[in-house]
Parts: C-alpha cells; sequence; structure tokens
C-alpha cells in the first residue's frame, strides 16, 4: 500500500496525535502517538471497543475535542492544512466546508425545532453566498441525492417526523452538502435497524465512489468493515496496534489484539444442531398485545405490538427470537414474564398458566435485562440484590446468602464481591450478576431480552459462552431475545422470526439460516454486514473465553 | 462519607452550612444570652446601633431590644421553616411516591388535587387558612407545610415515573418481591437525593412565607419574629430605617446560608450535573 | 388552528381542577367560625338570635352543607361573588376595581424578570465558571435570598427618601390631575419599585434556570452538530441552544404564575397600590371571607388562563408538542 501524500489534495493525514484525558480518568492519554494517512477516494476504518479513543479521534480531527481533553502533540493535516495548529476561526471555516462529520445518534443529531431544510441550508448560509433561492434549490438537490422519499416534503418536516433512517440520510446530505475533501463518520449505523444500516452503509459506498471524498469510518463492528472499508485500522487504548488493507486484515491479522477481536465475532453459521426433547417448557398461544388506546383527551394511534404469536420452547433448549426494532419481540419478552399484560391468548409455563400473582410466577419466569448498568439498584449491594429473591420466597437468609455465593461463583465471579456495589463491576460483571439473580430463584424459564447487546465484542463472546455453558450444566430453558443474528446463529438451537409483531419464520437455526422461507428472513440475512468476509465467521467457535467458575480476563 | 467529602470541597457549601449553624447556634443561645421576654420593654425607644453599649443593635418603636428579638427570631425562623418542610417534604413524597409508581386512576386522582393546590396562588391559601384557623405559631407552621407540598409531589412523581420501570426495580418485581419492598427499597433511595435538594428550597420558601405573614401582622403576636420587626420599622422607616434593616439581613444570611447548602447537597449528591 | 385546539383541550382538563378547587375552599369555610351572618351582626352592632336565624334562613345557610355547596357553585357559574358587607358592594365589583393595577404589576414584573433573568442566565451559560458566571450567580443567590417586603422597604428608602428619584407608593398622583399619556406615565413611574420587588426572586429563579437550560442544550449532541457545520458560535446559540432553552423557562412562567399573585399581596401592601393582593390583605384583617373567597376564585381563574397562553407559546416553540410525543 503506497503512503498517501500528506499534502495532496483530498488526503488526511494524522502525525503523531497524542491527546490528553482531564486528571482523574482511567488512563493519562486519549490518543498516544497515532499516525494514519488517508488518500483522497479511500474509505478508512477505524475499529476498536470502548474505551480504545477511535471517538476521540474523530472529534479530534473536528476540532471538536470534549471540554477537558486537548491535543498535547502531534499534526492533522488536510491537503497540507495543519487543522491542530488553526485558530478556532481558522478551524470553523475548515469545518463543514472541508470536513464533515457524521455523528452515531440520529434522533438527538438534530435540533428538534428546526426544520430539516432549515438545518441543511445552514450550511451554505454560513459557508457560502448563495442566494436563498439558490440554496433551497441545492437544498433539495441533497436530499435528492442521499434518496430520501419525498425530498420536498422532507425539506418542511421536523425532525421527529423522520423514522432513525431517514434522519441519518438527511445528516449525510447535510455533510456532503459542501462537497468536502474528508468526510467523518462515528457509529453512523449504529443505532440503526439491520436492514436501515444496509442501505445506509451502502449510500455512503456510493456517494463516496461518485465523489471521490476520503472518508474516516469509526466502527466497533468487524462485519461493518468488511461491507465498507478500503483498509483498516486497530485502536486499543489509545494506541494505534495495527494498519492494513482490509482483505489482509481480516484474513491474515498481524497483532494479537486484532486476532482476539477478529476470534470474538459470532460466526453467522450455526453449530451443527443437537438433538432436541419434546417436552415444553413454556408455550405461547395467540398472544396478542395493543398498545395506546385513544384517551379523553389524547388521540393516539393503535399499535399492533403482538399479533397472534404462537412459539414453543422446548425444555432444556434455547429459543431465538429475532426481529428489528417495533417487531415486538421486547413485548413478547416482558409479556412471558408477566411484567405487561397480554390482551388475547395464552402463556403456559410447565404446562399450566401463567399464575397472575408475582410470587408464584417468580419461580417460573425470570428474566435477564439488555442494560447492564440500569439492571442493578446502584444503591445496594450486589448480593443483596440476588439474595432478596429467594428471601421473600420464604428461603432462610443464610442458606439465601449462601446461594448466592454460590452462585456468584457458578457465573464466574468471585464470591467475596457479594458485599460490593454494582459500580464497583464491569459491564460484563453486572451482566454475570443479573444472570445469577435470575438463577437464584430457580426458574423453569429464562428470558434474555438482548443481554449482549450493550456489550463490546470480546466481552459480549465471554457472556455468551456462560450463557451456552449454563444450559448444559443446569438444562436451562432460555427464551433469547436478540437483533443480532450472529448471536442468535451462536447459542439459539431454534429460532422464530418476528416482524410488526407476527412470527412469519420459525424452525432449527441451522435450517432457517441456510434455507429461509420467508422473504423477510432472507432480507434480514443479506442485511447482515460482512456476511461473506473471509475472516469473519470462518474461524472456530470463539474459545479463548476463560471456562465458566474462572474468573474471566479482559473485563 | 463520599458525599461528606464532596460537599466539603465547595467553598459555598461550606459557607452556607456556616452560615446555617450561626443562625441556629444564636437560636439556641438566645435564652441564655437574653433570658428575658424579648418582647418586653427594654429602655428608651428608637435607639441607634451603638448608641447605647446595651443595646448593640439598637432598640425598637416600642423600646424593646433588637438584639434580644433577633435571637429570639432565629429560633422562631429555624424551628418554623424546619416543621414545615418536613410537613411538606412527607405529604409531597407520599402523594408524588403513589401517584409515580401505581399510575393510573391514582395517579389522576391526586395529580388533580396537586393541580388544584398549585393553582391557588400559595400565600393567598396561607392567607385564608390564617383568616379561617387563627394565626398561633402550630396553625401557621401546618398551614405553610400544606401550601407547599405540591412542588415535591410533582419531583417525587417524575423520579418514581421514571425509576418504576428501570430495570433494576422491574427486576425485583420478577423477584416476587411485594409492592411496599418496591417503593421503600428500590425506588425511595433513587429518587430521594433530588427531593433532599429540593427540600432545601422548600425550607427557603417556608422561611420566607413566615416572614411575609409576620411583616403583615397576621402572624402570632406573642412570638418574636423577624417579619414582625421589619413591619413595626414601617412606620418609623423614613428616619429610623435600621429597625427594618436589620431583621432584613438576618432573614437574607438565613435564606442564603440555607440555598447554599442546598446547591451543595445537590453538587454532591449528583455530581455529574456539578457546577450547574 | 391546531395549537389552538390543543390548548382548549387543556383548558378543559383543568375544568375538574377548577371544581375541586371551589369545592375544597367551600368546605373548608365551613370549619370557620362565625358565618357571614355572624359578620352581618357584627357591622350591624349586634342583635338577637331570632333575627340571625331569620337571616340564615334568607341566605339560604339553614340548607345541608351538600345543597348549599351546589348553590354555591351555580352563583360562581354566574360571576356572582356574593356581597361584600365590608364594603357595601357585590365582592365582583370590588374585585373588577382592584384587578387592573395587579395586573399591570404582574404583567411589568413578568416581563422584567423574564427578560432580564435570560439575559443574564445566557451571559453566565456562555461565561460558565469564570467571573462573569460567579458573579451572576451569586447575584441570583443574593436576589433569591432576599425577601421582597425588605426590598421593597429598602429601595423606599434609598430611591423614595433619600434620592428622591422615585415615588414611595400609590397607584400615581391623583392631585395632579394628569389624562391620557400623562396619566399612563405617571402610573409607570410609581409601578418601577413595585415592579422591581416584586420581580427579584423571580428574576433570580428565571436567571438560575436559564443558566442550567443553557449549560444542559450546550451539551446534547444536535449542538455538537452545529459545531461540526462551521456555525459562528454566535449563531449556534442563537438558532439552535436559545429556542431550545427557552422551553423549561416558559412552562416555569404557568407554575409560577400563582406564587406571583402571591407575592402581590405583600409588594401592594408596601407599597399601597389599590390591587387584588392589598385587597386579600384587607379582607383578611377585616375578616371578610366572602371577599377573600372571590379573590381566591378570580386567582385560579387568572393561574388558569396564564397557562392556557403558555400551553399556546410552548405549542408553538416546540412542534413535537403538536404530533403528540
Amino acid at each position: 500500500m503506497p503512503a498517501a501524500d500528506a499534502t495532496a489534495p483530498g488526503a488526511l493525514a494524522i502525525e503523531a496525535l497524542t491527546v490528553a484525558l482531564p486528571p482523574g480518568a482511567d488512563r493519562p492519554l486519549a490518543l498516544r502517538n497515532v499516525s494514519l494517512r488517508l488518500a483522497p477516494g479511500e474509505i478508512l476504518c477505524v475499529v476498536g471497543e470502548s474505551g480504545s479513543g477511535k471517538s476521540v479521534m474523530a472529534t479530534a480531527v473536528m476540532g471538536l475535542l470534549a471540554p477537558g481533553l486537548r491535543i498535547v502533540s502531534g499534526r492533522i493535516l488536510l491537503s497540507g492544512t495543519d487543522l491542530a495548529s488553526l485558530s478556532e476561526e481558522g478551524l470553523r471555516r475548515v469545518r463543514g466546508r472541508r470536513v464533515a462529520m457524521v455523528f452515531q445518534e440520529p434522533m438527538t443529531a438534530l435540533n428538534p425545532l428546526m426544520t430539516v431544510g432549515a438545518q441543511l441550508a445552514e450550511m451554505w448560509r454560513t459557508h457560502t453566498d448563495l442566494a436563498g433561492a439558490e440554496i433551497a434549490a441545492r437544498s433539495l438537490e441533497a436530499l435528492r441525492e442521499v434518496a430520501l422519499p419525498d425530498p420536498e416534503g422532507a425539506l418542511r418536516a421536523f425532525p421527529h417526523e423522520l423514522s432513525g433512517g431517514q434522519r441519518q440520510r438527511a445528516m449525510i446530505a447535510m455533510a456532503l452538502a459542501l462537497e468536502p475533501e474528508a468526510l467523518i463518520c462515528d457509529e453512523p449505523t449504529t443505532a440503526l435497524d439491520v436492514t436501515t444500516q444496509a442501505q445506509v452503509l451502502a449510500l455512503v459506498r456510493d456517494l463516496q465512489r461518485r465523489r471521490g471524498t476520503a472518508v474516516l469510518f469509526i466502527t466497533h463492528d468487524f462485519g461493518v468493515v468488511a461491507e465498507i472499508a478500503d483498509r483498516v485500522a486497530v485502536m486499543q487504548r489509545g494506541v494505534l496496534v495495527e494498519e492494513g488493507p482490509v482483505s489482509r486484515v481480516l484474513t491474515a491479522p498481524a497483532h494479537d489484539y486484532t486476532r482476539r477481536l477478529l476470534a470474538a465475532v459470532p460466526p453467522l453459521r450455526a453449530p451443527p444442531a443437537r438433538r432436541l426433547g419434546s417436552e415444553a417448557a413454556l408455550e405461547v398461544r395467540g398472544l396478542s398485545k395493543t398498545y395506546g388506546a385513544a384517551g379523553l383527551f389524547r388521540r393516539r394511534r393503535a399499535t399492533r405490538a403482538l399479533d397472534d404469536v404462537s412459539l414453543t420452547l422446548r425444555r432444556g433448549t434455547t429459543l431465538g427470537v429475532v426481529g428489528e426494532s417495533g417487531s415486538g419481540k421486547s413485548t413478547l419478552a416482558r409479556c412471558v414474564v408477566g411484567l405487561l399484560a397480554a390482551d388475547g391468548g395464552e402463556i403456559r409455563v410447565a404446562g399450566a398458566p401463567l399464575p397472575r400473582k408475582r410470587a408464584e410466577a417468580a419461580g417460573l419466569v425470570q428474566m435477564v435485562f439488555q442494560d447492564p448498568y440500569a439492571s442493578l439498584n446502584p444503591r445496594r449491594r450486589a448480593g443483596e440484590q440476588v439474595a432478596q429473591g429467594p428471601v421473600a420466597a420464604g428461603v432462610p437468609r443464610a442458606e439465601a446468602v449462601a446461594r448466592t455465593r454460590e452462585l456468584f461463583a457458578l457465573v464466574g465471579l468471585d464470591p467475596a464481591a457479594v458485599s460490593r456495589f454494582p459500580h464497583e463491576f464491569s459491564g460484563g460483571q453486572r451482566q454475570r450478576i443479573g444472570i445469577a439473580r435470575a438463577l437464584a430463584m430457580r426458574p423453569q424459564v429464562l428470558v434474555a431480552d438482548e443481554p449482549v447487546s450493550a456489550l463490546d465484542v470480546s466481552v459480549q463472546a465471554q457472556v455468551l459462552e456462560l450463557l451456552r455453558d449454563l444450559r448444559a450444566r443446569l438444562g436451562l430453558s432460555t427464551l433469547f431475545i436478540t437483533h443480532d443474528l450472529r448471536v442468535a446463529a451462536q447459542v439459539c438451537d431454534e429460532v422464530a422470526v418476528m416482524r410488526n409483531g407476527a412470527v412469519v419464520e420459525a424452525g432449527p437455526v441451522a435450517e432457517v439460516f441456510a434455507r429461509p422461507r420467508h422473504d423477510y428472513t432472507r432480507s434480514l440475512l443479506a442485511a447482515v454486514p460482512g456476511r461473506e468476509a473471509p475472516g469473519l465467521g470462518d474461524g472456530p467457535p470463539p474459545s479463548m473465553v476463560a471456562a465458566a467458575g474462572a474468573r474471566p480476563a479482559g473485563e | 462519607m463520599r458525599a461528606w467529602r464532596l460537599y466539603a470541597r465547595s467553598p459555598a457549601a461550606l459557607l452556607g452550612a456556616l452560615l446555617v449553624l450561626a443562625v441556629a447556634a444564636m437560636g439556641l443561645a438566645a435564652p441564655l444570652l437574653y433570658p428575658d421576654d424579648p418582647l418586653g420593654l427594654a429602655g428608651r425607644p428608637l435607639q441607634w446601633p451603638g448608641d447605647n453599649p446595651r443595646f448593640p443593635l439598637g432598640t425598637d418603636p416600642s423600646g424593646r431590644d433588637i438584639a434580644a428579638q433577633i435571637f429570639h427570631g432565629a429560633r422562631v425562623s429555624l424551628l418554623i421553616g424546619f416543621a414545615a418542610t418536613l410537613i411538606a417534604v412527607a405529604i409531597g413524597i407520599a402523594v408524588g411516591a403513589l401517584a409515580g409508581f401505581y399510575g393510573g386512576a391514582a395517579d389522576t386522582a391526586l395529580m388533580r388535587v396537586t393541580e388544584a393546590f398549585q393553582t391557588l396562588p400559595n400565600f393567598l391559601l396561607l392567607l385564608l387558612l390564617v383568616a379561617v384557623f387563627g394565626s398561633d405559631l402550630r396553625t401557621i407552621t401546618v398551614g405553610i407545610g400544606a401550601v407547599s407540598w405540591p412542588p415535591v409531589a410533582r419531583l417525587t412523581r417524575a423520579e418514581f415515573l421514571s425509576l418504576r420501570t428501570r430495570e433494576f426495580t422491574q427486576a425485583a418485581r420478577l423477584q416476587g418481591l411485594g409492592d411496599a419492598h418496591l417503593i421503600l427499597r428500590e425506588v425511595l433511595p433513587n429518587a430521594l437525593p433530588p427531593v433532599l435538594v429540593y427540600a432545601s428550597v422548600v425550607m427557603a420558601v417556608s422561611i420566607l412565607l413566615e416572614s411575609a405573614l409576620s411583616f403583615l401582622q397576621l402572624s402570632d403576636p406573642n412570638v418574636p419574629s423577624w417579619g414582625n420587626l421589619i413591619g413595626l420599622g414601617r412606620n418609623v422607616l423614613r428616619t429610623e430605617w435600621f429597625v427594618s434593616a436589620i431583621p432584613g439581613v438576618a432573614i437574607l444570611l438565613t435564606i442564603l446560608g440555607v440555598s447554599l447548602v442546598g446547591q451543595g447537597l445537590n453538587d454532591a449528591l449528583n455530581p455529574r450535573l456539578a457546577g450547574r | 388552528m391546531r395549537v389552538l385546539l390543543l390548548a382548549l383541550r387543556r383548558l378543559g382538563a383543568s375544568i375538574p381542577t377548577l371544581l375541586l378547587i371551589l369545592a375544597g375552599l367551600f368546605l373548608l369555610l365551613q370549619l370557620a367560625p362565625g358565618d357571614t351572618v355572624d359578620a352581618l351582626m357584627a357591622q350591624m352592632g349586634g342583635g338577637d338570635a331570632a333575627l340571625a336565624a331569620e337571616l340564615r334562613r334568607f341566605y339560604g345557610l339553614d340548607l345541608p352543607v351538600m345543597a348549599r355547596l351546589g348553590d354555591y357553585l351555580w352563583r360562581l357559574v354566574r360571576l356572582d361573588l356574593g356581597f361584600s358587607a365590608i364594603y357595601g358592594k357585590p365582592v365582583a365589583t370590588v374585585i373588577l376595581e382592584r384587578l387592573p393595577a395587579t395586573l399591570l404589576l404582574m404583567t411589568a414584573s413578568l416581563s422584567f424578570a423574564f427578560a432580564a433573568g435570560m439575559a443574564l442566565g445566557v451571559l453566565a451559560a456562555r461565561r460558565v465558571n469564570r467571573w462573569p458566571d460567579t458573579l451572576i450567580s451569586t447575584l441570583g443567590l443574593v436576589f433569591y435570598a432576599t425577601p421582597s417586603f425588605w426590598f421593597g422597604l429598602m429601595a423606599i428608602v434609598v430611591f423614595s427618601v433619600h434620592l428622591q428619584w422615585l415615588p414611595a407608593g400609590g397607584f400615581g398622583d391623583v392631585a395632579m390631575g394628569y389624562t391620557g399619556w400623562e396619566a399612563a406615565l405617571d402610573i409607570a413611574w410609581h409601578l418601577v419599585l413595585p415592579t422591581l420587588t416584586l420581580g427579584l426572586i423571580f428574576l433570580a429563579i428565571y436567571l438560575r434556570i436559564m443558566r442550567a437550560s443553557m449549560l444542559e442544550v450546550l451539551s446534547l449532541d444536535f449542538v455538537r452538530t452545529a459545531r461540526a457545520k462551521g456555525l459562528t458560535e454566535t449563531r449556534v446559540v442563537a438558532r439552535h441552544v436559545l429556542r431550545n432553552a427557552l422551553l423549561p423557562m416558559v412552562t416555569l412562567i404557568g407554575l409560577q404564575a400563582g406564587t406571583m399573585l402571591g407575592g402581590s399581596v405583600v409588594v401592594e401592601s408596601v407599597f399601597a397600590l389599590p390591587g387584588l393582593g392589598r385587597l386579600a390583605y384587607e379582607s383578611v384583617v377585616q375578616r371578610d371571607l366572602n371577599t377573600l373567597l372571590g379573590i381566591v376564585f378570580v386567582s385560579a381563574l387568572l393561574v388558569i388562563a396564564v397557562n392556557f397562553v403558555v400551553d399556546l407559546l410552548y405549542a408553538r416553540l416546540d412542534p413535537r408538542i403538536l404530533s403528540g410525543r
């Protein structure tokens, strides 16, 4: 790979960039001596887990470092101009015109009180002397180019009137409005559904090709890397550990950390099927749920969250429920554990209807939640939160405490950690506590609602391994809700695909993923980023994870 | 302990604590330093501060020692402020917790009542209560508490609304724990910090309400009070303005102290928002 | 049009609240020692029990509580607030005479507090944790801690007694016989000190909220987007931050309307303004419960009206309101 000339027009070069964190942070430097070159017309993906400094790099290039962070040394050259040495006013002139940025959260990145058109027009108003009519024409053209349906309507629309994917298209239109030399994308598709993500990635790729823009693309997802990158740079705790063409890095990673990251990406192909029993742990029959009835003073459109859903979870197996946001999968989970009352249908656990009474249902179904930071009470000790359930069910306190310590060991935590508060644990460890809390009730059915989607990929692999191991050791029956088909392929025996509140297809996971019968399943699978990439999902199942019972490394 | 260290880091918060402690000390010391009735005749009326070493803060139009009234007034102000705050916070938390936790019809009913109280100007309502029930100290304290709880209820309700659907509350619900446990052990401890911070606002408002009432001579006439003294000074405002000025400074410093303590608590309990 | 509809719907929702208030007040008055007849008798200089019973029958006071509550509500619907024995006029007339002064004072104070609070809040937020912020925030704390009646008295001492710049009280110089613009100017002149006095604590509140709201909005994602577009800091604040930061301020107007009316009681007494607040004070002193009740009722209506306007304003500022999100 010939290094791009740092002074060539359209090239972005980061030279020996060091950025300091505020005193008291977990490490002194956010970025240490990072050098990168981005040629015109090239997409460079920067990959790393949370805390790797990849977003700091993006904001440093834009001159928008968060308060407290500062550039200690190094240069950021855009077509030969050193952005790091520009004055605030000089930087302002560059921002938006010569280097633009697309952010992660489309829902919050636009001003809720201004129309999309007005926000788009600001690009020209700020950087050019064009007349109003000309700006309006160009705004419309820009929205057309990002393939928004009804671009005229979108100009007049307020952000809340557009979907997440549409907003992200508007953001891209805004970023590319003045044909900048370099575009920085900071996880632009992370908050989007998988099919929308595929469309937005294709759009970025297409526009970049047509215009020859240099794109610095920040992501945590190797699948996205495989889809879009020309070259890849891997970051770990503020240090650039590896850089190279995407085909080489994915297939023959040179650095150990890259190898570990790649190994942690779950393959989309399911392992060979196990023999499944026929006894049902959970039966859902004709379940329906509608949200939002018309009130006296409020009119709301009713949404059918669950539409005649029927499922069977066999004893000792894992049933995956996959779908995009709004498919009803989380509503299903909440109904099954009794947090939400269904409008119609039946839920049977171990052959009997799910009792209405909380205390009676507690021993039958339990739940593992998505957000490891919200699922533990910050003001109470971890062990107490696990033991309180059995105590409420009548188990003597001493026995409940002893059981909690055993469970901590079982999920790979130090039994002595029962007396610690939640903030003393990492995200992965908290998720283990959540699992221990659910297991403490010895439930017939465990419902896991996106239990790994908030975790970094290596931690995710460890938690998935733990769930697999628990299934083998305890014969757990699990209803596993996930949006991630790769995850589903790894932990589920069977899978049900949901869309608009209905199950469109169900069956053994290997079969559904290899020979999808429903169009929607096919489009979901086709949208999984990097599904055909060599190096992703071809390796053996992640095995570098510590065996359950031992304390996992890397958390 | 961590909260105290965070609190003590701010000089403003320490100043606030110092002011409140000083006022409390004045109130405690009042019976020792001025054992006589502060509302009794002490000397020639309207002596300027410094004129007579017996009356460092001068005397009022009725010849009563202003310093004695300031010291005894501290007691009354803090006592009423504290008791009324306790009442308002207790009612507010109870109403807000039930409304926020149960939602639905209970929420609608309780919030209607809260709205009704907020639609009525609180000082007018207080006047009405005084007109109906009289103006002894206990009535006034309860009255101030009874008109000050709605903001506490709204705040508590908002916290409960968001915390009751938080995952840890749902997890406890799934563990089969009862509502009492959910409210008292899971939600309330997390809802309390902002409410505690707001209690300082309630206390400041309570002290202001009491002083306004007594300024209008509608408070208990048998109790020495700063507002009362300011009201008495009105008639001699053009010449002996010190009679009104001195107790006003006392009120100002007390409320300043309470507000600073509140701000310090806020920064200590919600470190993320420090400096806001 | 949809904005108006929405606000009207909210207005409709306040009717049960109003009913609740009225029922509550009526029942509260049942607890009061003495009734209208007692007040009348006292006015007449006493009378015998037979006359009292006769009067009670005449006023319908011998009926059961619920019947009287219904009667009371029905009279209120026709805006009949009863008769003030003290003033010798219908309560509605007495209140209408006093309303303009209070409305003027409130509008002036609110405008002053809102405008100054907003400006100072923006200034403080733009210089957060530097000396202008420290100065403004400290001033805010001191203003907040200052009892309004005391501030009013001290302002009289300084500006009226010593400097003789501004009048010490009253609602205009009747003796001067001004008309037209001159009269308006004279009233404005007399309202300067009361406006400052009543507005001071609200200025402190608004400035604190505006500062916090600005800081909150400044940390939001879309502000980062605006900066990434290369907008000048002034434009970022003017176009993106300010309007978003104003939303909590507007909400606060509605929440504080009642408190402000309450505050006018004290301020009007200090400056001898012939307003509703002073009327409330007088009727407490003279135990004219009928008038006091009427004032509380009218105040509630005023607060509801202010909230109606606030709803309209809010819906204009925030397009999300109309789509129900």
